[in-house]
């Protein structure tokens, strides 16, 4: 003990060392193995014989040249834009409507939640009911509104069934983001919505001028969680569309499910999901030199 | 193929890329009279039905069965982790589509070398366990798809079953009105789907070796008429097998493609009354032609021949003229012996086109092996993008070929 306390370099790595160890272990070899694999041809034969050999980049070619990646790239795109705008501009307005304090606030806050409460299996196979262009409860409600007279494809028509996928996923996402944002509110002092309106300022240009800037790191945090959990999307969609149809529903996690679960073909399953991990690595730099700006500026 | 019917959910998180780490622990090594099955039978009543024929097997044989059961869509990386950590059960059920994939890793063992017996059995069944011209699996019982109709809804309408396109076409169009389709398929884009399109591109010539050659357009014509005839929904580019048996059950729809799994859950209910008939062929005369499915139990290679031969042993006495029997009649499924199948026909008339279909049937991977589930993805991409409008058949079939030939 007395040996350690004379060399507090030692020491200080031995408190670093369990969460090092948990990173290498549980983050730095499954990611260093997808890598490899995705240069490897990895099939059933290799669970059994243990060899997988090196195919360079035969893998990456077949998957960049089949045109259903560039759509399911796409498709990812559309569903994560689409889905963090929805879920962020309700959930914002949700959290500013409910931190005025008002009757039944609480007990309408905890029922909004419910839809995040729910597994997302549960939510995407109701939905599909829901959805159904037939017998959905959706179509009955347009056409007894008279808004609609055939009844809309929700999920049967390629044009509106990426459309529909992303209607449900703001659904789902929404209460997490006001749940967050509100926090945020809670945190932001009153006496600057009084001084602000001591100014003269209107509620808007409070919201602008006060709301938004104090608010920015929660944001952030918001919009780049909700973009982590949106890009690798795959649950949701199996169960409303399963990709379909003709393929308008196919994300890159439908695309590495299928290449890897499906056809077996686990090369280049990992060529799509690194494809994922890239995406989402770049948009975790851009977080973290977000939150360093926000330290450097004393936030 | 029913136990297919499961959606895959969650199987990519769970299996996630652990499958890939080799992270499984060892298991310890088993009782010798202990024989291990790796199998789908995660429902409660299906574990015990299963258990009850494999006790029936043991007990004889002064052996003991141990079920492991996953669901459907997880038994294959199941069993490859397993394979990776030397712990793979003695006996392992696949589903026959899977079975090639399995075959090539050179892991499972010949049944002719185990000794496991071979004749009696109908062609296509034998086909199903097959790969490359050898026995891997045997499956007790299998399944087809046929045509159900609402008995009342035909007689209503003066309808007959159809036997020919023609005809399907006409009667669909006369029973469809008042919220009521003339007929239901599943045309979802997964197994369900192309299990369904099947029966349809085979009996018109089509070839899944060659999707190109201009024989299966018709099945995809056929499909894309009787939807522009309004006689089926547009939502079938959305519904499962099940989904399809709920809008029969419901009355929405007067006739459906589907399969003898669904028949517990029609003989449960008194709304409508169905009866069975064999899906409609192009022209008079010609030759339906259906895929077999259902589940093949195979045996991994494993350090002890005493296990393996206990495997076999198990595995000859499920497959005993009076066990298929019982085991189809348990399941409705048909036994793929062809004379415990005549013998269930006659049993079961009202499942008769079953027991017939099943030993004229033909195996989804029986020419294109391993290639099989880049055939099915593309197959499903012609159906979908023909129903939806985004292509004809013609341009889809071609579409597909190149797709199902950059598939490996």
């Amino acid at each position: 003990m007395s040996n350690l306390a004379r060399r507090p370099g030692l020491l200080r790595w031995l408190f670093v060392a369990p969460a090092l160890v948990y990173m290498a272990a549980f983050f730095g070899y499954p990611l260093i193995r997808n890598v490899l694999m995705s240069f490897q041809h990895y099939t059933p034969t290799t669970y059994f014989t243990g060899e997988a050999p090196f195919n360079g980049l035969a893998n990456w070619r077949a998957v960049l040249a089949d045109p259903l990646f560039t759509d399911a790239l796409w498709h990812t795109a559309l569903f994560t834009a689409g889905s963090l705008l929805g879920q962020f501009t309700i959930g914002l307005a949700l959290a500013v409507f409910f931190s005025r304090r008002f009757r039944l606030s609480g007990v309408v806050r905890a029922v909004l939640l419910l839809p995040w409460l729910v597994p997302m299996v549960v939510s995407a196979v109701v939905w599909r009911r829901i959805l159904d262009q037939e017998h959905g409860v959706l179509n009955a409600a347009l056409q007894a509104l008279g808004l609609s007279d055939g009844g809309v494809p929700w999920l049967s028509s390629p044009s509106v069934a990426l459309l529909s996928a992303v209607l449900v996923n703001i659904w789902i996402g929404v209460p997490f983001n006001m749940v967050i944002l509100y926090g945020g509110l809670q945190e932001i002092p009153r006496e600057l919505y009084e001084a602000a309106a001591l100014d003269g300022a209107s509620p808007w240009r409070a919201f602008r001028s006060v709301t938004l800037p104090l608010l920015r790191p929660v944001i952030t945090v918001v919009l780049v969680l909700g973009f982590m959990s949106t890009v690798k999307i795959l649950d949701l969609i199996l169960a409303l569309t399963a990709g379909g149809p003709a393929d308008a529903t196919q994300t890159l996690g439908t695309v590495t499910y299928q290449l890897s679960f499906l056809r077996l073909d686990f090369g280049q399953g990992a060529v799509v999901g690194n494809v994922l991990v890239l995406i989402s690595a770049v948009f975790a730099v851009l977080y973290l030199r977000a939150n360093r700006a926000d330290f450097g500026q004393g936030k | 193929m029913h136990s297919r019917a499961a959606r895959p959910v969650l199987a990519a998180i769970t299996a996630g890329a652990t499958a890939a780490l080799g992270l499984t622990g060892c298991a310890a090594a088993p009782d010798p009279d202990t024989v291990t099955v790796l199998n789908s039978a995660t429902d409660t009543a299906e574990h015990t039905k299963n258990q009850r024929f494999f006790d029936r097997c043991a007990r004889l044989l002064g052996l003991r069965v141990e079920q492991l059961s996953v669901p459907a869509d997880q038994v294959s990386s199941k069993a490859l982790r397993m394979a990776s950590s030397h712990s793979l059960t003695d006996i392992l059920e696949l589903d026959g589509s899977e079975l090639p994939q399995f075959a090539r890793t050179g892991g499972l063992r010949r049944l002719s070398d185990l000794g496991v017996g071979a004749s009696g059995f109908s062609r296509s069944a034998t086909s199903l366990g097959s790969y490359r011209g050898d026995r891997y699996g045997v499956a007790r019982a299998a399944n087809s798809l046929a045509l159900y109709y609402n008995r009342d809804l035909l007689a209503k309408a003066g309808v007959t079953p159809p036997r020919t396109w023609d005809e399907l076409r006409a009667a669909a169009k006369k029973l469809t009105g008042g919220g009521t389709y003339g007929l239901a398929f599943s045309a979802s884009p997964d197994a369900d789907g192309v299990y369904q399109f099947l029966p349809f591109f085979w009996s018109a010539g089509g070839d899944e070796s060659r999707l190109d050659d201009g024989k299966g357009e018709a099945a995809l014509g056929l499909w894309k008429q009787l939807v522009a005839d309004r006689s089926v929904s547009k939502a079938v580019v959305n519904w499962n097998q099940q989904d399809v048996n709920d809008q029969f059950v419901a009355g929405r729809a007067a006739m459906m493609v589907n399969g003898p799994w669904q028949v517990p859950v029609l003989a449960a209910q008194k709304k409508v009354d169905w009866a069975v008939a064999k899906i409609p062929v192009p022209e008079t005369g010609g030759k339906a032609v259906s895929p077999i499915g259902g589940t093949v139990m195979t045996v991994p290679k494993s350090d002890d021949p005493d296990r393996e031969q206990n495997a076999a042993k198990i595995l000859d006495c499920l497959n005993t003229p009076k066990n298929q029997l019982d085991w189809g009649q348990a399941t409705n499924n048909v036994p793929t012996r062809t004379a415990a199948a005549r013998t269930y026909a006659e049993r079961n008339p009202k499942l008769a086109a079953f027991a017939e279909l099943v030993s004229t049937a033909r195996s989804r991977t029986a020419r294109v092996g391993t290639r099989w589930p880049a055939v099915g993805d593309a197959l499903s991409g012609a159906f979908q993008s023909v129903l939806t409008g985004r292509s004809s058949p013609e341009a889809a079939l071609q579409r597909a070929q190149r797709q199902a030939a950059a598939g490996k």
